[in-house]
């Protein structure tokens, strides 16, 4: 079927209410308002107050209490209304659930779907990429899904992983994106894929970056591209990156999210480490610059990266 | 959904008086265990044997040993820094308490973390962490869990007073109150937070908060084991009645520092001495003598008891240092919080 990626989101929680009686969703505004983009739509109705829950504005809450619920043996999934407010249940994400196994042997799977990015002149706080947050903190998986199908096989695949994980779903991407999702439950890996062959260089991204670098590498002129999207941050695929740095021997990594520490340093610095001798050039990294995402159009234009941005890093590289 | 038994709580209830004489010298058999093995490890500490810092409950066992007494096996709790007796109660052994001090491979933490941060999985307790206010967010969680379930169950969190500034603190009792979850919050006032005393962290009685978030208050003396089996019983009552959760203000005093390396001498010793005289082992053993208990060999097993498991402990190895590493993720479907020692089990289980 033919379904957004917002669709394709709303279609795998459906899924997991429907498999599951374990899953429930905790949130702001998720039930009648269907959450503030509509995620959850029509889900209060399927499965009644019980299993789609709306919370005061307490993120420590929705976090920490799908944690206790995940101990007893639930399958909670929580839902920060912009990803830019999980700061506010930071703690609970980071001491609790992230340590709970190592201290503990005890796991809490649980699912927090973070809308992030910027684009949509949502300003400092409505459109943050804060995985690296997370990313730095032990314990916690991180996903990034940059299509239709892969936002409902990585939302069921964080489900049924026995540990927290971060679901990085792009608030650009809800209803630009479209595409074929399989029916029913299925699980996406946690790999990187290959979205476009090439042999001259890779671009290493995820999430909207994915669709920017692949606008990109079309208005090149007959180079051999290759596009990775690593869909997970963390566990991170080493080896497909690994893997494409060689063979291509040209590296450029595109971040929506601030330069210093995204993960595309940490891609950066792997590719730098175990893959050196193979490289034919420096590594390029496009990234937002360190400053909160601006208001104004004219402003936010200015720092995440573009099509054009890219396309000029690839072409330097190539020429390199 | 639940694996668990879902006989209604009134099924196997014992009538009232709740404590027969067996319940009422175990009480005091858990505190005194409680301070010996806690005197055990602070002296251990001392001599350089446990690792990082220390902190012990003394002077408020009758606070966690009463209200964990009260619960059933199939309840969860977290306790917090004062409430070494609340994992006695749930069957932690003295041996696996003092070699999570020393940090050994079997200890309850492995080595991985130390002093008061424990909890068996297995024995339905959730260990705390340093941030005060966070395990009553997830007690909550887990009384949602159990809500949602329908199970007869709850679920407890101790705190002190200087947790019950934090913000987690309030957005949890506000959301259980909202949903009506089978919550017992435990506070333990007393008296101060690290330095800081009770009336620098807030200017009304506790109790007015729980008016204001729409649930039920309870005072209590918490140098009184059974007064505060008492209330933590009725309590679990209304939560398992669907009435929502309780705050026990449970009174009492921090006969020591924050720590083993805080002398605390901004406490005035006046208040130190007038709560000596309410020594919550005193109390009870009172009791006891005037039942007719033998008390003083009560005193002695568990002192020969916590020896032996002191030279049991120190005698453990360190944890392998490849083991650092290991562990930080779960592989596989985890275990859901096992059932502890209910050892008053006047509720079914």
């Amino acid at each position: 079927m033919q379904l957004t990626y917002l669709e394709a989101i709303s279609d795998g929680l459906r899924c997991a209410l429907r498999e599951d009686d374990r899953v429930f969703l905790l949130g702001e505004d998720i039930g009648v308002m269907g959450g503030a983009f509509k995620v959850t739509a029509g889900l209060l109705d399927e499965f009644g107050p019980e299993r789609v829950i709306d919370t005061p504005i307490s993120e420590e809450m929705i976090v920490g209490g799908a944690v206790g619920a995940a101990i007893v043996g639930m399958r909670p999934i929580c839902e920060m209304q912009f990803a830019d407010f999980v700061a506010c249940g930071f703690d609970q994400i980071v001491n609790v659930a992230g340590k709970l196994h190592y201290r503990l042997e005890l796991a809490a799977p649980i699912v927090i779907r973070l809308p992030c990015g910027g684009g949509v002149s949502g300003g400092p706080y409505h459109s943050a990429n804060p995985e690296a947050w997370f990313l730095h903190a032990p314990g916690l998986k991180v996903v990034a899904p940059s299509t239709a199908e892969d936002a409902k096989g990585l939302l069921l695949a964080a489900l049924a992983d026995p540990n927290p994980v971060i679901f990085m779903e792009h608030k650009g991407l809800y209803r630009r994106v479209r595409g074929e999702v399989p029916e029913g439950p299925y699980e996406t890996p946690f790999e990187a894929r290959t979205v476009r062959d090439g042999d001259d260089l890779v671009v290493i991204t995820y999430g909207a970056m994915v669709h920017a670098a692949a606008a990109a590498i079309e208005q090149l002129d007959g180079a051999s591209v290759r596009l990775l999207d690593l869909r997970s941050l963390e566990p991170l695929d080493e080896e497909a990156i690994l893997a494409a740095a060689r063979e291509c021997s040209k590296v450029v990594i595109v971040d929506e999210a601030n330069y210093t520490c995204a993960i595309g340093a940490q891609v950066s610095a792997l590719i730098a480490e175990r893959a050196f001798e193979d490289l034919d050039g420096p590594i390029i990294r496009v990234a937002t610059p360190d400053v909160p995402i601006p208001f104004a159009p004219e402003l936010e234009r200015a720092v995440l990266p573009s099509v054009e941005r890219i396309r000029a890093a690839i072409t330097e590289l190539l020429a390199y | 959904m639940s694996t668990l038994p879902t006989t209604g709580a009134a099924e196997g209830t014992r009538e009232g008086p709740y404590l027969e004489l067996p319940d009422r010298v175990s009480l005091y058999r858990f505190m005194a265990l409680q301070r010996a093995v806690e005197e055990r490890g602070l002296s251990l500490y001392k001599q350089g044997r446990v690792p990082g810092s220390y902190y012990d409950g003394r002077g408020q066992e009758a606070t966690c040993v009463g209200a964990t007494y009260a619960l059933n096996a199939a309840d969860t709790v977290c306790p917090l820094i004062r409430d070494m007796g609340a994992h006695l109660v749930r069957g932690t052994t003295p041996l696996a308490i003092l070699a999570h001090y020393l940090g050994r491979a079997g200890g309850v933490g492995r080595g991985r973390d130390g002093n008061v941060h424990l909890g068996e999985a297995s024995r339905g307790v959730v260990g705390m962490t340093s941030m005060l206010a966070d395990m009553v967010v997830v007690a909550a969680g887990m009384a949602l869990a159990f809500k949602l379930r329908g199970e007869p169950r709850c679920s407890l969190a101790f705190f002190g007073d200087g947790a019950t500034s934090v913000g987690d603190w309030h957005e949890a009792v506000n959301f259980a109150a909202i949903e009506r979850l089978p919550l017992i919050l435990v506070l333990e006032l007393n008296g101060y937070a690290y330095s800081t005393p009770s009336a620098a962290q807030f200017p009304v009685h506790p109790l007015a908060r729980a008016t204001a978030y729409g649930i039920h208050g309870e005072p209590v003396d918490g140098n009184d084991v059974e007064a505060v089996f008492e209330v933590t019983r009725q309590a679990r009552e209304r939560a398992l009645a669907g009435e929502g959760p309780t705050l026990i203000a449970a009174k009492t005093m921090r006969m020591h520092g924050h720590g083993a390396h805080d002398d605390a001498r901004y406490v005035p010793a006046e208040l130190l001495a007038k709560w000596e005289a309410r020594d919550p082992l005193a109390r009870q053993r009172g009791r006891l003598v005037e039942l007719g208990v033998d008390v003083a060999a009560i005193d002695a097993a568990v002192a020969e008891e916590v020896a032996a498991a002191a030279q049991a402990a120190l005698a453990m190895p360190a944890p392998d240092a490849a083991s650092a590493t290991v562990g930080v993720y779960a592989a596989s479907e985890p275990t859901p919080l096992g059932r502890g020692e209910a050892p008053w089990s006047g509720f079914c289980s």
